[in-house]
């Protein structure tokens, strides 16, 4: 890859992870991208940096732009290491006359690289400064998804710096979202809202809103993974908003794990009976569907039926890790209901409905328990429960 | 009455204001929120608060 200009002396010199596959549990398959952003004005600024592995790709990148000792300010977005990682050595090599971020930036940089010496000018919203033809706005975005975090606004250039907002995993060697298939940049925004936001929902909202009633014109996003945002900015928008307010589809999810395929059989029983009343399904078997993508799926469906098996007296290693990722993802407006096969006490089941409930999940019926292996009679009431779910779904459309 | 700081991400609790929207009125002073409430803004506990003006 080489700099990419985004806008008048305006450069992408970030660094492509083709190789990386898991974000501590998200999986990403397609890699990613850490973009690090330089503007050269009277100032020269660079946004971000990227994984301390990569440091000698950004400075190649800014090399070919500027020598990276003429930049002036470092402006840090955000602090998570994998946009900050090449911090320390960049500071050292670079000397620059200021290190831009929030209060809450200084203090994570702080805690991260324990460095007092560095020139920390800390900003708040509404604060801009002056680097000469052009001004950076900040805008705070707290718990976007870190405590640290903020956006960078060019109003001359409308070019909003998202950091890891509006951002996707994936590494290509294209830079923006006209220049790939838009259905899979989608489907990549959607999962990483979906594993990375969608527990602040409520401040995307805010933002959102805030944004809107400010008339900021904006009419490029650069976040700090993934394609930038030029041709389709209105719809990326548009898919925060809609995500941020839990929209969902007429679409329910079969979440499930076996031992012995009877809470299996169970799974297609209720998919048979959503089907029936004409919902969406998705049937994800955890010993073959990843948590990110059950996530990703879940984003906008409406209803989620969830099943264990009883093992040692509690639900199966995948279920419980399944679950805690959900609780710690934060859905809402979901219409959930749960199932399983079990042998004696059918605590995994419990436990399931019992975890729903406390996501405020509205539950549809007591959870359907099947011992040891499903008659006809069982299944069929798991597609007549199915159905009711499904009319539910329908019901809330 | 008390305003109280989340150290975690800057939220303030104003009694005043109260979180309606996660069940604690307006009115409500710092030691009635109840335990079980979180920041609403990055979901941590009450000990992770602190008077503030």
């Amino acid at each position: 890859m080489t700099s990419t200009e985004i806008k008048n002396d305006i450069f992408w010199v970030g660094a492509i992870d083709w190789n990386v596959r898991d974000f501590h549990g998200y999986s990403i398959p397609s890699g990613t991208s850490y973009n690090a952003y330089l503007v050269k004005d009277q100032k020269t600024v660079l946004f971000d940096t990227v994984k301390k592995e990569f440091l000698d790709t950004l400075l190649l990148h800014i090399g070919q732009v500027v020598e990276p000792e003429k930049i002036d300010y470092i402006v840090v977005n955000h602090v998570e290491m994998d946009h900050s990682g090449a911090l320390p050595m960049l500071i050292d090599i670079v000397k620059p006359e200021k290190v831009i971020c929030s209060a809450m930036g200084k203090r994570a940089l702080l805690a991260h690289y324990h460095r007092d010496d560095w020139p920390y000018e800390v900003v708040a919203t509404g604060d801009s400064i002056d680097i000469g033809s052009r001004t950076i706005k900040f805008i705070e975005t707290r718990m976007l998804h870190w405590p640290d975090s903020m956006m960078s606004y060019i109003p001359q250039e409308r070019l909003l710096i998202s950091q890891d907002g509006f951002g996707q995993h994936w590494a290509t060697s294209e830079r923006f979202d006209d220049e790939v298939d838009l259905g899979e940049l989608m489907y990549q925004a959607k999962k990483y809202f979906a594993n990375i936001l969608m527990l602040y929902s409520n401040t995307v909202q805010k933002l959102l809103g805030e944004v809107r009633s400010s008339g900021v014109e904006i009419d490029m996003i650069a976040p700090d993974h993934g394609l930038i945002w030029r041709s389709h900015v209105g719809d990326i928008v548009q898919s925060y908003d809609d995500w941020s307010l839990h929209k969902c589809k007429a679409k329910a999810l079969v979440v499930y794990d076996t031992m012995w395929h009877s809470t299996e059989m169970m799974a297609m029983a209720f998919a048979e009976g959503l089907e029936a009343e004409g919902v969406s399904v998705k049937v994800c078997d955890l010993s073959v569907s990843h948590r990110a993508d059950v996530m990703t799926e879940l984003l906008d469906a409406k209803a989620v039926v969830f099943g264990s098996s009883t093992i040692n007296n509690s639900v199966l290693p995948r279920v419980a890790d399944m679950l805690a990722y959900m609780k710690g993802l934060r859905p809402a407006g979901k219409i959930g209901a749960a199932f399983g096969s079990y042998g004696w006490g059918g605590e995994g089941v419990k436990y399931v409905a019992a975890m729903l409930e406390e996501m405020k999940f509205e539950m549809i019926d007591e959870p359907l328990k099947v011992v040891y292996v499903p008659t006809a009679d069982d299944l069929a009431r798991c597609t007549e429960l199915g159905r009711k779910i499904g009319q539910a779904v329908k019901e809330s459309q | 009455m008390q305003k109280y700081v989340c150290i975690v991400c800057g939220y303030v609790y104003n009694p005043e204001v109260g979180d309606p929207d996660n069940g604690v009125q307006p009115g409500t002073p710092w030691q009635d929120v109840p335990e079980t409430w979180v920041c609403p803004l990055c979901g941590v506990g009450k000990d992770q608060f602190e008077e503030t003006d």
